[in-house]
């Protein structure tokens, strides 16, 4: 009888939700949110490049820079040799340039500075490119100041090319590609999500329980079911609805993001990239792309997505089982929502400690923090979540596991309790002492 | 033996009693009225039998047995503070409530309809609750409360709410359900309903239960045997052949009002013998005290 009870409020809970319109609103909406911040960057990488065409005025001071200056379909370099920087300052508005620089003559020592005037803040990349090039000019033309025989061939030869691969080894001595920025981003995205969810639906738990309360409907349920079970049959309902949106969200995002993944032929985004700068040949740039890929490609496809996705439910699950108990103890509590704020303390708290400790965590995935962390059962949702990617190891997921479980046990009996009497009681709102009287009647 | 039988039940909330060793018979098929000032112990005591709370002490018989959990699914409850889910819809929410009193969807259903008819409500099925007006929803209130066909019925105030129409709706459905077995608990706090409907009270004041017993029979033992005649005449009444004496013997709305002590032992015919030689008498009636006074009188003196 009492299951067959329990599972008629788990499907009432489930259906109310399920039919709101907001429900079917985010449910649909949220994967279009995911899949646009999936597929978005990498049209942004398509088609980025700004105004093209922009020109830029070098005044060649030094009289060696302006062979380096490589223009492109962005920004194309003209030399002016008529005109002093001051003058083209003075006339900018009525000439076509984008930014004009000024390079200095070469100094004693044979170094040159370099001035800027735009009237658009100048992006990084330019200012970057146009230090880098005259770099370049001057350390070349110290080096031939030298006189050194068949330098261009010792340039050439000298010219490095390293590639940086981090590995880490598993117990197994086998070596695995590991992209820290991988794991962070992973580790600090499931936490997130952890944290946002646990309270989204905890709070949702609440503000139903409260909801049975003023509208006293309660007192009609509890004459036919168990406070524990209205209380369990309401904890277990919502999280049915959070399991099954989440199950929507997973499937959806896959699908849209394969089907605009091939719509637009993301494949093709590199060698679009590549062709657009004729300078260089366009194999040298394909292969350049794909070698700095492959290592974040095969990091992003060495990351164990089913194990991390379990993982992700699992403490979603027993978190939010731990926290939405309290929750339901507080909406028995009170009367209204207003009056929960002071109760509600301390549950946020440990939930904002854990948001804090992952921001720890997720950078530093092995100190001792994060190891308590992730043990201790009102913190291990979020801290356990940001060290997954990187691999924690048996005995420690399953000892973190253990503890949520028991403590979701104890925390159970205690809300039980708190719920079972505040349920029936109005008035005037109780204050600790009397809510820890209620767990002896 | 009773539907429900309590003995020595003691509830206490911290230092507080709510009920001191009651100890109860409620009669099978029946209408049992459960009085007692706001605070008493009634609810607690309701509760109980709800198996809401549970006593300190004390046994808790239904229909002669100990009362188990699944026994609730034999007890309709209408709470004094009561609602229904707001957004939720009519059919829906009965149907739902009455699925956790033990019935299956079908026959749900199919109850429901027959009550919808029966109130003329059809069009209800439908709305959301929060479209009804109070008196609406109280009505949908009794119908979730009945639908399952308990054996006892617990009706805490079930007339709050409601217009004369509805009142003597509900007072009908009340006697109905009485006529096809169902034994009631009545707690209210308005006499007039408790001596119309109730066959049996029990007064509970300060965690106590003070009196219990038939509503006539209380009513008797705290009168004072008297009797009330009205008579068309100028005379004061003569009344030498029977063992009366006149309390009272006044004008009372174009007739005469006597108002006699019948201690003495005097039986309606003897009175009337008398009185119909030199009067046309046109009421006469045991003057039974008003549950009201009887009520206020035990709680005050208590």
């Amino acid at each position: 009888m009492g299951k067959s009870k329990i599972s008629i409020i788990i499907a009432r809970e489930f259906a109310i939700r399920v039919k709101k319109k907001s429900f079917i609103f985010t449910t649909i909406l949220t994967p279009l949110l995911f899949a646009a911040l999936m597929v978005v960057p990498s049209l942004i990488a398509m088609y980025s490049g700004g105004e093209e065409g922009q020109k830029i005025a070098v005044v060649d001071g030094s009289g060696i820079v302006m062979p380096y200056m490589e223009s492109d379909d962005e920004y194309i370099f003209t030399e002016v040799t008529d005109k002093s920087v001051d003058e083209l300052k003075g006339n900018f508005d009525n000439l076509d340039y984008f930014a004009i620089v000024g390079i200095s003559p070469m100094d004693s020592s044979k170094n040159v500075s370099v001035v800027t005037y735009s009237r658009k803040q100048m992006n990084i990349d330019v200012q970057n490119r146009i230090s880098r090039n005259v770099e370049a000019a001057v350390e070349e033309h110290k080096l031939k100041g030298y006189g050194i025989p068949q330098l261009e061939e010792i340039m050439a030869d000298v010219e490095s090319d390293v590639k940086m691969s981090t590995y880490t080894l598993d117990e197994k001595g086998e070596e695995k590609a590991s992209k820290v920025e991988i794991f962070m981003i992973i580790g600090y995205i499931g936490s997130f999500l952890i944290y946002m969810f646990i309270f989204m639906f905890g709070s949702m738990v609440m503000r139903s329980v409260i909801e049975e309360k003023t509208t006293r409907i309660i007192e009609v349920i509890v004459s036919s079911v168990k406070p524990f079970q209205i209380m369990m049959g309401k904890i277990l309902g919502v999280a049915s609805v959070a399991l099954v949106q989440f199950f929507i969200w997973i499937v959806f995002t896959l699908i849209i993001v394969t089907v605009a993944g091939s719509l637009l032929g993301l494949d093709q985004a590199a060698q679009t990239m590549a062709a657009a700068s004729p300078e260089v040949p366009v194999e040298q740039i394909t292969a350049a792309v794909q070698d700095e890929g492959d290592g974040f490609i095969q990091a992003l496809k060495d990351v164990n997505y089913a194990g991390i996705v379990a993982c992700f439910i699992i403490y979603f699950v027993l978190g939010y089982l731990l926290y939405s108990s309290m929750f339901a103890a507080v909406g028995a509590a009170v009367d209204n929502e207003a009056d929960t704020q002071q109760l509600v303390l301390p549950i946020t708290m440990p939930l904002i400690i854990g948001l804090f400790m992952m921001l720890h965590t997720f950078q530093y995935p092995d100190s001792a923090l994060s190891f308590w962390g992730s043990v201790i059962p009102f913190t291990s949702p979020m801290v356990m979540m940001a060290r997954i990617a990187y691999g924690v190891p048996a005995w420690e997921l399953a000892l973190s596991i253990g503890v949520l479980v028991l403590t979701f046990v104890a925390m159970a009996y205690l809300s039980g309790k708190i719920y079972r009497v505040g349920i029936l009681m109005y008035g005037k709102k109780p204050g600790w002492k009397e809510i820890y009287k209620w767990l002896k009647y | 033996m009773g539907i429900i039988t309590c003995s020595g039940i003691t509830k206490k909330f911290g230092n507080f009693t709510a009920l001191n060793s009651v100890s109860l018979d409620i009669p099978k098929g029946k209408i049992f009225g459960l009085l007692g000032p706001n605070g008493a112990g009634k609810t607690t005591l309701i509760r109980i039998i709800n198996q809401i709370t549970l006593p300190d002490s004390g046994e808790l018989l239904f229909n002669g047995a100990p009362i188990r959990p699944s026994d609730v699914e034999n007890i309709g409850y209408l709470p004094e503070e009561r609602g229904l889910y707001k957004k939720m819809k009519v059919g829906e929410q009965a149907i739902y409530l009455a699925k956790l009193k033990g019935m299956s969807g079908k026959q749900a259903t199919k109850e429901l309809k027959e009550w919808f008819v029966k109130f003329s409500i059809q069009g209800w099925w439908d709305k959301k609750v929060e479209e009804l007006s109070k008196g609406m929803a109280q009505k949908i209130q009794f119908i979730t409360t009945v639908m399952h066909k308990p054996q006892l019925l617990i009706l805490d105030e079930p007339f709050s709410g409601f217009d004369p129409v509805n009142v003597n709706l509900i007072r009908k459905e009340i006697l109905a359900l009485k006529e096809a077995g169902t034994t009631i608990i009545l707690s209210t706090h308005n006499m007039e309903s408790v001596e119309e409907l109730c066959d049996n009270i029990a007064l509970i004041n300060k965690s106590n239960l003070i009196v219990a017993g038939g509503v006539d029979e209380i009513r008797r033992k705290y009168g004072n045997n008297h009797v009330e005649v009205i008579y068309r005449g100028t005379d004061p009444v003569a009344l030498a052949g029977a063992p009366v004496t006149v309390v009272s013997d006044d004008i009372y709305k174009g007739n005469r009002r006597a108002v006699l002590d019948v201690s003495g032992g005097a039986t309606s015919a003897q009175i009337l013998g008398e009185l119909i030689k030199g009067n046309d008498i046109v009421s006469y009636q045991e003057l039974m005290p008003r549950m009201n006074d009887i009520f206020i009188k035990l709680v005050t003196n208590n």
